[in-house]
C-alpha cells in the first residue's frame, strides 16, 4: 500500500491525485494527503508517475507497514520503479528493454 | 424484449450534474475502451469516454502489462496458433473469430509501432511485438484518444444506463467523484468496456474491476455467456499484489518443511497448489532460471520484482510464501454475449469490448490471460467502436428523444434500508474466494452458496445508498454479487469438467455439454444453452 508522500520532495503538482485509479489521495492547498489508504490496490502507478520521486508504495497489499523514509531515500528506493521502466532521462533506453519474447514458450 | 421502459423514472438533469451530448459513449478507458473510442472517432462519431479511475493508469493492463496474441500472418503459423489452444479451451472456440482477431491484432499492433510504441528488436533486428508494457502502452493510448478528439471524463464511474422508450440505449449516468457531482451523457450508442470482475481481490491493477458494466448492461436486459469459466486464480507472493504467473514456470514449490510438493506447477499443476494451500503455507523459489533467463526476466517485467526487492527477498535464491488470488472474469473468459461481427450485445445500441465481453469466441473455456485477452481487447475495441459509430449514424437525429434510467440496486429514492457496500463486498468474497467453492466445484456446495448469494441479492435489491461515496461502493458490491450468481448458476448448468471449469462431481469432459451456457437476469437468474458459435453461424449462412 501507499505509505509515504515525502514532504521534502513533493512539489504539490497533484499528478498522483489524478492518476491513482482508486482515488486514494485528496488534494489540499499544498501537499496531497493519503486520504483512503485502505482503497490502495498496490499497483505502484502513482509512484511511477510522480516526477519528484516523492512517493513510496510498500509491497504489502493487505496491511499498512511502518517505513523509514530516510533509509528509503538513502538506498535510492524512491523512484526505483521509474528508473527500472525507463521513465527517467538517464534510463530512456530501458523502455524498449522488454525481452519477453525470449521467455515465452518455456 | 425484456427492457421495456415501464416503471422507469424520466430523465431530468438537475443541478449538481453535468450533461453531455454524444454519438458514442464509451464506458471504461483500458485498452478496449481507448481502442473503441479512437475507432468510433475515426468513423466520424462525437465520442465521450468515461473511466472510473484515470484513463491511462486504470485497469488490468495499465498496471500489469500483457503478452499479446500477435502472430505472423504466415498460414502455418496461424494454423498452429489456433490449434494449440483448442484442446485447452475444450473445443468451444470459433475458428472464424480466431482468424479475425489474429488479423486485427496484427494490424493494431503494427499501428502502435507507427505511433511510436517502443517495441524491442531481437538480435537479428526483427521487431518483437508480442508483449506490451502496461504503463507505456496505456500512456500512449490516452494520448492517442485525446488526439482523436475524444472527451475523456476521468474519475467518473458510470452508475447506470439510459434507454429510450423502445429500449434502445440512450446514454449513461454516473458520478464525478473528485468533483462531487454527477454526469449524464446522452448518446446514440454505448460501448461497455469496463473490464471484468476480480472481486476486489487486490490482483494487480484490478480493484477497479468489479463487474459494474455487467450490472448496468443486465439492467438494460443484456445477456451473458460462458460465465462458468470465471475461476481464474493467479500466483502471487502471499503478502503482495503482483499476480504474474508466467515466471513461476521456473519455480519449485515446497511446503512448510521444505519438501517439494509433488505435481505442483504454475501450468497444469495449479490445482495441486490450491489443494496444498488448504493444508498450510506454500513456498516458491524461481530456482530453475539460469543467469541469462534471470536477466531477461528483470528487463521484461520490472514490476514483478518490486515485492521482492522491497522486502529484501532474492526470489531466485530464497523461498517465499505464495498465494492464489482470484482473478474472476479478468482472466476467465465469460462476459456479455456478442451477437454479431460488430460486437453488438442483445440490447440495441449497446456494444461490448475487452474483458466486459465474452472471450469464448477465441478462448473457449480456458483462460484468456497470457495473450488472447490483450488481442481481444484491441480487436473487439476496434470493432465495437466502429459498430457503435455506425449505429449512431443510422439512428440519425435524436432530438426530443426521452431517456429513462435503468439503474436498480442503490438507485431508488433513498427510502430503503441502507446499502453497505463494504460489508456486502466481503460477503460476496466469502462465497467466491474459497478454493473449495470456486476452484473445485460441486453441486451441493454451489447450491448452498447460491442460496446465500440469492439471499444477499434480495436484501440488496431493496436497499439504498445513504450518500454518493457509499453509492459507488454499493453499486460495485451489487455488481460483484450479480456476477457471482451468473457464475455459479452457469457452473451448475455445466455438469462436466471442461476448460478451466472443474467439477469434483463430474471430473471428465462430457460431449453432451459441447455447447455454450447463456445466463442473465437480476432478481431471477436464468440459464439456457446455445449451440457452438461455429454451428450457429454456419446455420445463419445457409
Ligand atoms: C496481472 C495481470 C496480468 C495479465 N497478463 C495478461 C497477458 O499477459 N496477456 C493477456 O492477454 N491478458 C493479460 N491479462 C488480462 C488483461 O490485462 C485484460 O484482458 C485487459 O486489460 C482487458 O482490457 P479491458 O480494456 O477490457 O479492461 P481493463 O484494462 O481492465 O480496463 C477497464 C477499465 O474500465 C474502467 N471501469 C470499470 N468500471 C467502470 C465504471 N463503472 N465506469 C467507468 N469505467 C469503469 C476501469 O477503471 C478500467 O480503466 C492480465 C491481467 C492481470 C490482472
Ligand atoms: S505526484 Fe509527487 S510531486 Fe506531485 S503531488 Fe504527488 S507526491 Fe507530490
Ligand atoms: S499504488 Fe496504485 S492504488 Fe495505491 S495509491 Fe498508488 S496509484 Fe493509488
Amino acid at each position: 500500500m501507499i505509505e509515504v508522500i515525502d514532504t521534502e520532495r513533493c512539489t504539490a503538482c497533484d499528478i498522483c491525485v489524478n492518476v491513482c485509479p482508486t482515488n486514494v489521495f485528496d488534494k489540499t492547498d499544498g501537499i496531497p494527503v493519503i486520504a483512503r489508504q485502505g482503497d490502495c490496490q498496490t499497483c505502484f502507478l502513482c509512484e511511477l508517475y510522480c516526477p519528484e520521486d516523492a512517493l513510496f508504495v510498500s509491497p504489502f497489499a493487505e496491511a499498512p507497514q511502518a517505513v523509514d523514509v530516510a533509509a528509503l531515500k538513502e538506498a535510492a528506493v524512491l523512484g526505483s520503479y521509474r528508473r527500472a521502466v525507463g521513465w527517467t532521462d538517464e534510463n530512456r533506453h530501458l523502455r524498449a528493454a522488454d525481452r519477453s519474447y525470449r521467455l515465452f514458450g518455456h | 424484449m425484456t427492457n421495456s421502459s415501464g416503471g422507469a423514472e424520466k430523465l431530468s438533469s438537475s443541478a449538481g450534474s453535468i450533461v453531455f451530448d454524444a454519438d458514442v459513449l464509451v464506458l471504461g478507458g483500458g485498452p478496449a475502451g481507448t481502442w473503441a473510442a479512437i475507432s468510433a472517432a475515426r468513423h466520424g462519431a462525437r465520442v465521450v469516454l468515461a473511466d472510473k479511475g484515470f484513463c491511462g493508469t486504470s485497469g488490468a493492463t495499465a498496471a500489469a502489462g500483457t503478452s499479446v496474441w500477435y502472430v505472423d500472418p504466415a498460414p502455418e503459423r496461424r494454423e498452429a496458433a489456433m490449434a494449440s489452444r483448442e484442446k485447452l479451451g475444450g473445443y468451444l472456440q470459433d475458428r472464424r473469430w480466431m482468424a479475425r482477431v489474429l488479423d486485427r491484432t496484427y494490424v493494431q499492433s503494427n499501428q502502435l509501432a507507427d505511433w511510436g510504441y517502443p517495441y524491442p528488436a531481437d538480435d537479428d533486428g526483427k521487431p518483437q511485438r508480442n508483449s506490451l508494457q502496461g504503463p507505456e502502452y496505456m500512456r500512449l493510448m490516452r494520448k492517442r484518444t485525446k488526439q482523436a478528439g475524444v472527451t475523456i471524463l476521468d474519475h467518473s464511474p458510470a452508475l447506470e444506463l439510459l434507454v429510450d422508450g423502445s429500449g434502445v440505449v440512450a446514454g449513461a449516468a454516473g458520478l464525478r467523484r473528485q468533483k462531487g457531482d454527477r454526469w449524464v451523457v446522452n448518446a446514440k450508442a454505448v460501448v461497455i468496456a469496463t473490464g471484468g470482475c476480480a472481486f476486489l481481490s487486490k490482483t494487480l491493477g484490478s480493484n477497479v474491476l468489479t463487474g459494474d458494466g455487467y450490472l448496468l448492461a443486465a439492467e438494460a436486459g443484456a445477456e451473458f455467456t460462458s460465465m462458468e469459466f470465471s475461476n481464474a486464480y493467479a500466483i502471487s507472493p502471499a503478502f503482495g499484489s503482483v499476480t504474474k504467473t508466467l515466471f513461476y514456470s521456473w519455480a519449485s514449490f515446497t511446503d512448510q518443511r521444505g519438501s517439494v510438493i509433488p505435481g505442483a506447477s504454475s501450468k497444469g499443476g495449479r490445482s495441486v497448489i490450491a489443494r496444498a494451500l488448504r493444508q498450510g503455507p506454500v513456498y516458491a523459489q524461481l530456482d530453475q532460471a539460469d543467469a541469462e533467463t534471470q536477466r531477461h526476466m528483470r528487463a521484461s517485467q520490472p514490476n514483478f520484482f518490486l515485492p521482492f526487492d522491497r522486502t529484501g527477498i532474492d526470489p531466485f535464491a530464497q523461498r517465499f510464501p505464495i498465494t492464489l488470488r482470484l482473478e474472476g472474469t479478468v482472466r476467465g473468459t465469460g462476459g456479455l454475449r456478442i451477437v454479431d461481427d460488430s460486437c453488438a450485445t442483445t440490447v440495441p445500441g449497446l456494444y461490448a469490448a475487452g474483458d466486459a465481453a465474452t472471450r469464448e469466441l477465441i478462448c473457449g473455456g480456458f483462460t484468456g490471460g497470457g495473450s488472447h485477452n490483450a488481442a481481444w481487447a484491441m480487436s473487439s475495441g476496434y470493432w465495437a467502436g466502429e459498430g457503435a459509430a455506425e449505429f449512431a449514424r443510422q439512428l440519425g437525429t435524436t432530438i426530443g428523444r426521452q431517456a429513462f434510467r435503468r439503474g436498480t440496486v442503490g438507485l431508488h429514492d433513498r427510502s430503503g434500508p441502507p446499502l453497505h457496500g463494504g460489508a456486502l463486498a466481503r460477503s460476496v468474497q466469502d462465497e467466491v474466494f474459497p478454493y473449495e467453492l470456486n476452484y473445485f466445484r460441486e453441486a451441493g456446495r454451489l447450491g448452498d452458496s447460491l442460496r446465500r448469494l440469492d439471499g444477499l441479492w434480495s436484501e440488496a435489491s431493496r436497499a439504498d445508498a445513504p450518500d454518493d461515496q457509499e453509492l459507488l461502493r454499493g453499486r460495485e458490491a451489487a455488481a460483484m454479487l450479480a456476477t457471482a450468481r451468473w457464475m455459479y448458476r452457469s457452473a451448475l448448468a455445466r455438469q462436466e469438467s471442461r476448460g478451466m471449469h472443474r467439477r469434483d462431481d463430474y471430473p471428465e469432459p462430457d460431449d453432451r455439454y459441447l455447447h455454450l451456457v447463456t445466463t442473465g437476469g437480476l432478481d431471477d437468474v436464468w440459464t439456457s444453452t446455445r449451440p457452438l458459435a461455429s454451428a450457429h453461424y454456419s446455420e445463419a449462412a445457409e
